[in-house]
């Protein structure tokens, strides 16, 4: 087995910061939690928690129009979240950042706003195969509606998107939008965004790159990559759920008509007519999650304290690790090619099912994912019912990649016939 | 309970080598089972004459608490005839809902070490689903699914 390479040079301990994660002292099934499904949410820094309790305990009250002091505190530290934010995506504007649930909702805002602007019927949106559900429906649901074509980029056996391939679909099909994971969450390989988005550019066509996998694990600047749209979930990045943002240049962002109606995102509401706010507002009706956009800010500061280069650097030398222990377990295969990858590993192990894989990892107290991933065409793309997926974040520690091992060799055993 | 309690030796046994995995080309019933979420698929076929089962059996894959119980049911219930098919379908899925009830090893045989599985909760429709396609069969429905 290779040796354990170390981070400590960079100033980073991974004992320090596994402290700072009150879950991880967790026991499961009598052994101590190996979290390995950081790609489906991540844990939370106490940090994040604290912050959301002060929020709660001190703070509260409803943002926007009030004129009583905790409601100007509340407004103040929601605005200021969202620069935080701004600033970790690199979006030059904090107005350019919207604040949703999630990915999800990102994505589907900005597919109904570009269903009444940008796209007109017959027109083509062009994906993946190996997007995520949330990254599919949305714009099936909107192609339904408005009698648009969806077109989608081959991916090679690995699982790893074909990058010559989905140029020659971005020139062939003439799409007029272009979406697209950052990272896949199916199979870890991380795609050449800004080489995609300019050849997107060059087809006239607009860029919504799902930034789910990516942001938590690498530094994002969606200036430099210059995409059109970004969305991406706080719950992934070490904050709370039901945060998450959609960026978006502003002009275009402007372009959109509101998502959804309600209070805080109107002018002036009338029954001969509404006018709406600006940006970002107009796109944030009723009484946002305060406290989780707070506490998403607390995440990226804290994030940004341990220094993302560092934590990156870490969770590298934890996929590096992970690929070449896996190795020496006989009848794996690790999905999504040898480029480069975020720190996750998807496999199948010859002869034994994923969710049996699962259970026998569970009862060693280490949690990891398998199935489908919310990724069911690529699935059905390389033939497969799905993987066992082992994801992981920079409190991971090599020993955890050690038990996973141990814990597949002797799952080998007991089906080995 | 360890995991070798759950992946008992007849369980391992049915899973690589499951009876009855083949199609019926005569089959007077037959239903597709679905579990959304793992994506598994298992069909069921059914041969009926006279109100009883002469014939069971499936196709499909699945992980091996799926695979092992499609197998065992398919021996368990041949021979049956409908009325004691659905009532063995029912008493099935008490069973692996409440761990509470007693599991009459004399009556479930072999299924018993299936039954195990209702000790874990993320598990339990990987049993079920092959139940759930026969259900689905005996009613006329050509799709179910464990949800």
């Amino acid at each position: 087995m290779m040796t354990r390479p170390t981070t400590e040079s960079q100033g980073f301990s991974v004992e320090a910061v596994r402290a700072d994660f009150p879950i991880l002292r967790t026991e499961v099934n009598g052994q101590p939690l190996a979290y390995f499904d950081n790609a489906a949410t991540s844990q939370k820094p106490q940090a994040v928690i604290d912050r959301m309790t002060a929020y709660y305990s001190t703070e509260n009250a409803n943002i926007h129009r009030g004129v009583h002091a905790l409601s100007q505190a509340a407004t103040e530290a929601y605005e200021a979240a969202r620069k935080v934010v701004a600033r970790f995506i690199g979006a030059p504007e904090s107005r350019e950042v919207i604040f949703t649930r999630g990915t999800t909702e990102a994505i589907n805002l900005v597919a109904s706003g570009l269903g009444q602007t940008v796209l007109q019927k017959g027109d083509t949106i062009l994906l993946t195969e190996l997007e995520h559900h949330a990254n599919i429906v949305p714009w099936q649901l909107l192609a339904e509606r408005k009698g648009l074509r969806i077109e989608v980029a081959p991916v090679f056996d690995t699982g790893a998107l074909d990058v010559e391939g989905m140029k020659a679909k971005i020139v062939a099909s003439a799409p007029k939008v272009v979406a697209f994971s950052h990272a896949s969450n199916a199979v870890g390989c991380i795609n050449p965004a800004r080489e995609l988005i300019d050849a997107a550019h060059s087809a006239g066509a607009l860029v919504v790159l799902d930034g789910a996998q990516s942001t938590a694990h690498f530094p994002v600047n969606v200036a430099d990559l210059d995409c059109d749209f970004f969305a991406f979930s706080g719950h992934k990045v070490f904050g709370p759920t039901g945060i998450g943002a959609l960026y978006g240049k502003a002009d275009l962002l402007g372009s959109l008509p509101p998502y959804q109606g309600g209070g805080d995102m109107i002018e002036k509401v009338s029954f001969k007519g509404t006018s709406f706010r600006g940006l970002p507002e107009r796109f944030e009706a009723g009484t946002p999650n305060i406290a989780g956009a707070i506490g998403l800010a607390a995440a990226m500061v804290y994030v940004d304290g341990l220094g993302r280069e560092a934590l990156d650097a870490q969770e590298r030398a934890l996929v590096e690790y992970a690929l070449d222990a896996l190795t020496s377990v006989k009848g794996v295969r690790v999905l999504g090619g040898d480029g480069p990858r975020v720190s996750l590993v998807s496999f199948l192990m010859d002869g034994v099912h994923p969710h049996d894989i699962a259970s026998f990892l569970d009862a060693e107290g280490i949690a990891v994912r398998t199935g489908h991933h919310c990724a069911q065409p690529l699935m059905e793309r390389l033939g497969i019912p799905g993987t066992t997926r082992a994801s992981f974040a920079f409190y991971n520690t090599f020993a955890e990649i050690d038990r996973l091992v141990k814990g597949l060799h002797r799952i080998q055993k007991v089906f080995g016939s | 309970m360890s995991m070798e309690d759950l992946y008992q030796e007849i369980v391992l046994e049915h899973s690589k080598r499951p009876r009855n995995r083949r199609a019926i080309p005569q089959a007077s019933h037959r239903a597709k089972g679905h579990n959304p979420l793992c994506g598994d698929e298992i069909e069921v076929y059914l041969k009926v004459e006279d109100e009883r089962i002469v014939d069971l059996s499936f196709q499909g894959q699945g992980c091996a608490i799926s695979t092992a119980s499609a197998s065992l049911m398919s021996e368990s219930l041949t021979g049956l005839s409908l009325v004691e098919a659905r009532q063995r379908f029912a008493e099935m899925m008490t069973l692996l809902k409440d761990a509470g009830v007693p599991v009459d090893a004399s009556k479930w045989g072999d299924l018993a070490a299936v039954i195990g599985v209702r000790r874990y909760p993320g598990r339990i429709k990987c049993a079920s689903l092959a139940w759930h396609a026969l259900q689905g069969a005996l009613d006329g429905r050509p799709e179910s699914t464990t949800e």
